[in-house]
């Protein structure tokens, strides 16, 4: 973990309720995967937002939807500083994904696969990426990851843009040798039913510190108890206990 | 710093600064931070007999100031908790450690305590009688006098070393709780633990938390804590250890004068990491500010 104070460079609308938002500071040492726990004025807790990007230039990209005061703050800002932590959380484990990794994204669970495709694509890997949505105005980032020379797919649940229905639709036939998802738990639990392919899982909760001090975020694994912030946010499938 | 010293129960410390217990886990993601050792010592995680994984999520809600944990005592037990945690502790921290005990019985209390005492690195015992977050035991036994006494009174039988007991806010009246405390043999008091709290999502019409109420803490509460260690540190002649919103080194000042010989920081530091490091820094130049010679000059100043 890391504690930089960054300067807003940029903050834009992509999609519906959907803000990117470019950072200047200190990004050395972040992976893909990760997140960061950025501080508000006049909000106790801090965000944890998902790391979208580190581009060459050193920036820091990150995706965010407007759910509540804190993000509709955030989506307000167009300059000034941030105090934001960085660094937090466990990532993504590059060297399992095989030669052709599947990345499956639902809704603001996008943003994480974005740098975790640039890596895999840099590594000479064959990627295929699949981007759910409701709804054809909630889409975000279909060319940014064309543009890396990932193969990618976007499903609709009510069908108004590409294959109707949910990831789990534009998966089948699919052949990969591992996958990297994150998006709402209902879709993570559906991939994970959908395939035998091995892969793994960022999940979301409600967070104290983002830093591992609090056992607010904390899951039950098979691999023992875990903190959402600081052990995952990314955990194995085969690890995963799901709730009833 | 000589000026920052006090002696708290018998033990000297650097300074006043202690992180709350819950807030600093077993110390070490915070020794990745910055030295550890600078601390006045720290109250180590919540420690029960048997280990406990906590109550389901969503754990935590914000509110304006503060937050609300429902965590529910998540701990190792007390066996891994010696075997484990203390000799990982001994590598980056050289001080005497606060113990925090918590249990769902007398018995529960009294055993843990006991083989915590048995450990050189502890320093000091926290009981926490006064847990918001469990069912059948912690604040139960802090929120009346007779029960808090006769834990204490099971832990002093079986222990060597200073005895704290934390007490709950959420009393009628905590100075009789204390009092009872003290003539039961605690050698000192802490307070306060959280405010019962709770919020309700508007979209679900349902609580944030799973467990419905939880521990209100952070700055919001720092008002409630000075009057009732004021209260406290007026009514008993133990030391007292002042907590509950403190995050700056002004607060610090202000708990000090209010009784408090030290104090302990809690959710300030889930949200600035290094908000106690600041503390200890700022101290110096803000008792200069206000002519403070030496801390210990100033406490119970205000009575």
């Amino acid at each position: 973990m890391k504690q930089t104070i960054f300067e807003i460079k940029e903050n834009i609308k992509i999609a519906k309720n959907v803000f990117r938002m470019t950072l200047a500071g200190d990004t050395e040492g972040i992976i893909p995967g990760q997140f960061v726990n950025i501080k508000l004025d006049g909000y106790y807790l801090r965000r944890p937002i998902s790391v979208c990007d580190v581009p060459e230039d050193g920036t820091l990209v990150i995706i965010y939807k407007v759910v509540g005061k804190g993000t509709e703050l955030m989506s307000s800002m167009t300059e000034g500083s941030l105090d934001v932590l960085t660094q937090l959380g466990n990532g993504y484990d590059l060297t399992r994904s095989g030669d052709k990794p599947l990345l499956i994204g639902g809704g603001v669970g996008v943003p994480p696969l974005y740098m975790l495709a640039k890596k895999l694509v840099e590594q000479g890997k064959k990627v295929s990426v699949i981007l759910g949505f409701n709804t054809k105005d909630e889409i975000f980032y279909e060319d940014e990851f064309k543009a890396l020379g990932a193969d990618v797919s976007v499903a609709t649940a009510d069908g108004s843009y590409g294959v109707k229905g949910f990831v789990t639709n534009a998966m089948e036939g699919m052949d990969f040798s591992y996958f990297y998802t994150c998006g709402p738990e209902p879709m993570l639990r559906a991939i994970c039913k959908a395939t035998d392919v091995s892969g793994e899982l960022s999940f979301e909760e409600r967070m104290g510190c983002g830093f591992g001090a609090c056992m607010g975020c904390s899951c039950k694994t098979l691999t023992g108890y875990k903190r959402i912030c600081k052990d995952g946010p990314v955990m194995r499938k085969e690890e995963i206990i799901w709730n009833a | 710093m000589e000026r920052l010293k006090v002696n708290l129960c018998g033990i000297d410390m650097d300074n006043p600064i202690i992180p709350a217990s819950g807030t600093f886990g077993y110390g070490y993601e915070f020794a990745e931070l910055y030295d550890i050792n600078i601390l006045g010592t720290f109250s180590f995680k919540g420690t029960t007999k048997d280990p406990r994984f906590g109550n389901p999520t969503p754990r935590i809600a914000e509110c304006s100031s503060g937050m609300i944990n429902a965590v529910g005592l998540q701990n190792p037990g007390v066996e891994k908790v010696i075997d484990e945690e203390l000799p990982r502790l001994a590598k980056c921290f050289d001080k005497k450690v606060m113990a925090n005990v918590s249990g769902f019985s007398v018995e529960d209390y009294a055993y843990t305590c006991e083989k915590l005492d048995k450990c050189d690195q502890v320093g000091w015992l926290e009981v926490n009688v006064s847990c918001p977050n469990v069912h059948g035991g912690g604040m139960s036994f802090g929120t009346s006098p007779e029960a808090a006494a006769e834990v204490t009174r099971a832990v002093k039988k079986v222990t060597t070393k200073p005895v704290l007991i934390k007490l709950s806010p959420n009393v009628t009246d905590i100075v009789s709780i204390a009092k009872a405390c003290e003539e039961a043999g605690a050698n000192g008091i802490s307070l306060i633990n959280t405010l019962l709290g709770m919020r309700i999502d508007l979209r679900r019409r349902q609580p944030i938390i799973a467990n419905k109420m939880g521990g209100f803490s952070g700055s919001a509460i720092f008002p409630v804590a000075v009057r009732m260690v004021y209260q406290v540190a007026g009514a008993v002649k133990i030391p007292v250890v002042g907590m509950g919103g403190v995050s700056s080194a002004e607060d610090v000042i202000e708990m000090m004068l209010a009784g408090a010989t030290a104090v302990e920081v809690g959710a300030a530091n889930l949200v600035d990491p290094y908000i106690c490091r600041d503390i200890i820094e700022k101290l110096p130049e803000t008792m200069d500010k206000y002519g403070i010679k030496t801390l210990n000059e100033i406490i119970g100043g205000a009575h």
